[in-house]
């Protein structure tokens, strides 16, 4: 199925789309999905694709991804041969449940869920939804903004697949669940698939996410993932992306988090030619423990946007904000940390750091924190820095015989541990080590034993 | 071994050596000694390549190569070390690793092959033994966390690593208990031989009687303004700089 939306008005190419290829949307999907696509396509059409007016995407042009012809893809795409054969993560002694979307849907159509027998469902939300409506209609849509955030109102009524979890009271999912985020065509592509993730009373998870690109054509990504955290959960995400410098990737996370429960979502950003996230945590309940890291080397013309809003509805809440980013040549970066501490978030602590390197001169960042305090008793801190290497600790090393490229390595590399070192899957942690070191010596990053060589 | 001549070194625009002559042999120890902002740092640093200072005039050799021709990796290649008076944190990279790359960068330099990891570790252990460090620093990142004390036995223990044969050791016993003095010390000793030579920059004699330096200078207003044997760290710790000062001032 090949649809090419015109460039030239890219807010009504889409809500022509979507009239256009309504039925095929709705197929096979439950009303509580299809119901919320009018009101979010009426929203999406106020709102229109985002700009640089806006103060939200101040420092990120989105015109040029828009702006290009793109497949769609209303159904799963069929390719004549088996992923398997040319991707294959191979993080080392990774023991985890691999879920391949291709291009926005779920890859393997023979067997779209799998349901442990404590109860953990986990696969296709697409085949959820049909079997488990009960558990998506309470969940799905709740949380995530489609009435004022026109990406998220675009993916909420295009998406139709994606990926599902859900982790029933008191359950524990031993081994993490990986889910595999793969784009390949011989033509440009646009995806906005939907993920939707569930952690019930007192269970415990951790999830990981990968973004690759397989082939080199532009590919554009509208995700929106939304994440319930219930009382006293644990959910655990660590997400890896890594696409050429033609992907654009837009993510939107919502996450809810109720009574003591505890949320982590790392970003480790290898590689994407513009990428822009976006994390919105509620902390619902009083003693939640919340954190949002990400870790973004860049070079060339990349583009990286995080932008986290976290906000403390009740007391007695901990969230912490870590973001380092390395950009090299003429990258550019922007990271936007907004915290809200509502009246009644009494004995929040909130803490947000953002540091960057800049390795030249032509390299940008902007760094904006945002503190919004209404309760008087509380602990909050902020810090932004954007500078370069060290020169002290530079000329230690060299002062050792380290010579003053690998003394360089050696810094950058010393600079992103503190972040990949929040990882708690360890053989992840040692592959992302090694491949964040890979990266900053310039060397390709990719994660895979990819035949593609996109790069 | 190091040959220094009328050497001029100045920071934004402030002279701070102004005309220092030295000569180094292997085999000797030399101690620096001098009151504080005399330039004892600075003279360290420009002979480690801190490109802080501005030489403006004078030169030096070094091993027979001109010193200012070499980048700082190439002199530590080249045998010099720096310990620090004020060694750097750097945290994410880890002791083993940093040793590592600068064990075998000097290797690389002498044409050898990189050491292989168990000899490397077996290196390590017997080094460990020369400063009685604790495998807990060596386990941790380089110099994070590490009290005063702790930063100074690493330093020694690098230099141990690195097998110099030229140390300029830089107010290493400053901020050191009488035990670590003499552990310190006693590292010193231990790697000390006929080929390899010790500069000892030093505010206070205590060091001195630990070790033992075959000439003492005096550093002051960035110039040597006497040399002598051990007996002018004596004579110093007894009387003060004072007397020196009005001395090089007639």
């Amino acid at each position: 199925m090949s649809v090419e939306a015109k460039p030239t008005n890219i807010k009504n190419s889409f809500i022509d789309l979507f009239n256009q290829h309504k039925d095929e949307l709705e197929k096979g999907l439950p009303d509580f999905i299809n119901n919320k696509r009018p009101e979010a396509l009426e929203a999406f059409k106020k709102l229109g694709i985002p700009t640089k007016k806006q103060e939200k995407y101040k420092y990120t042009d989105l015109s040029p991804a828009f702006e290009k012809n793109y497949r769609q893809y209303f159904k799963p795409k069929t390719i004549d041969f088996d992923i398997n054969e040319i991707f294959r993560c191979d993080v080392p002694s990774l023991e985890s449940k691999v879920i391949l979307l291709l291009n926005g849907w779920y890859y393997d159509r023979e067997q779209a869920l799998y349901e442990s027998k404590e109860g953990i469902i986990y696969g296709s939300l697409y085949e959820a939804a049909n079997k488990y409506p009960e558990i998506v209609r309470k969940y799905y849509g709740q949380i995530a903004n489609a009435r004022e955030d026109s990406l998220t109102a675009l993916n909420t009524a295009f998406a139709q697949d994606g990926f599902f979890l859900y982790i029933p009271e008191n359950a524990v999912l031993e081994e993490p669940v990986q889910l595999i985020n793969l784009l390949l065509d011989e033509e440009p592509g646009m995806t906005q698939h939907r993920n939707l993730i569930i952690a019930e009373e007192n269970s415990d998870a951790k999830m990981i996410i990968c973004d690759h690109t397989l082939s080199k054509q532009h590919f554009l990504t509208n995700s929106v993932t939304e994440v319930h955290v219930d009382k006293n959960a644990t959910m655990d995400i660590v997400r890896v992306q890594n696409e050429h410098n033609g992907a654009t990737q837009l993510s939107g996370l919502y996450a809810k988090q109720e009574k003591r429960s505890n949320f982590s979502v790392n970003t480790i950003s290898l590689h994407g030619g513009v990428i822009r996230n976006d994390y919105n945590i509620l902390l619902n309940g009083e003693g939640c423990d919340s954190n949002a890291m990400g870790l973004y080397l860049t070079d060339r013309g990349q583009h990286i946007d995080s932008y986290v809003h976290i906000d403390h509805k009740e007391p007695h809440s901990i969230s912490n904000q870590l973001f380092k980013g390395v950009l090299d040549d003429f990258a550019t970066g922007a990271f936007n940390g907004r915290i809200l501490v509502r009246q009644d978030a009494q004995k929040t602590e909130a803490y947000q750091s953002n540091n960057n390197i800049l390795l030249t001169d032509d390299a940008t960042m902007n760094a904006k924190p945002q503190l919004e305090i209404y309760a008087d008793d509380v602990k909050c801190s902020h810090g932004a820095t954007v500078g370069q290497l060290d020169e002290e600790g530079l000329f230690y090393l060299r002062s050792r015989g380290i010579n003053y490229k690998e003394a360089q390595l050696l810094l950058m590399y010393a600079f992103a541990h503190e972040v990949i070192d929040k990882i708690k899957v360890k053989p992840l942690k040692d592959r992302i080590h090694g491949l964040v070191e890979k990266r900053l010596r310039g060397e390709l990053s990719r994660c895979n034993y990819c035949e593609m060589k996109c790069g | 071994m190091l040959t220094i001549k009328n050497l001029h070194a100045a920071i934004e625009g402030n002279e701070i050596l102004k005309g220092i002559d030295l000569e180094v042999k292997k085999g000797e120890i030399h101690a620096i000694m001098g009151p504080n902002g005399s330039g004892k740092s600075t003279l360290a640093s420009v002979l480690a390549g801190r490109e802080l200072f501005d030489v403006t005039e004078g030169e030096i050799t070094y091993n027979g190569k001109n010193l200012f021709d070499m980048a700082p990796e190439e002199r530590a290649r080249e045998g010099m070390f720096l310990g620090f008076q004020y060694p750097i944190e750097i945290p994410g990279v880890s002791m083993m690793n940093f040793l590592k790359t600068a064990v075998n960068e000097h290797r690389k330099y002498r044409g050898q092959e990189p050491m292989k990891s168990s000899d490397f570790l077996k290196l390590m252990r017997e080094k460990k033994k020369i400063v009685e460090i604790d495998s807990n620093l060596t386990n941790r990142s380089v110099n994070e966390g590490f009290s005063g004390g702790e930063k100074k036995r690493n330093e020694i223990f690098q230099m141990a690593m690195l097998e110099p044969n030229l140390s300029i050791l830089d107010e290493t016993d400053s901020g050191l208990d009488i035990d670590a003095l003499r552990i310190v010390a006693n590292g010193v000793n231990k790697l000390k031989s006929k080929d390899n030579a010790t500069i000892v920059i030093t505010h206070y004699q205590r060091l001195l009687n630990y070790i033992i330096p075959d000439y003492v200078h005096v550093l002051y207003g960035g110039k040597i303004v006497k040399s002598g044997s051990k007996e002018l760290a004596l004579e110093l710790e007894e009387k003060g700089y004072d007397w020196l000062k009005k001395e090089s001032a007639v």
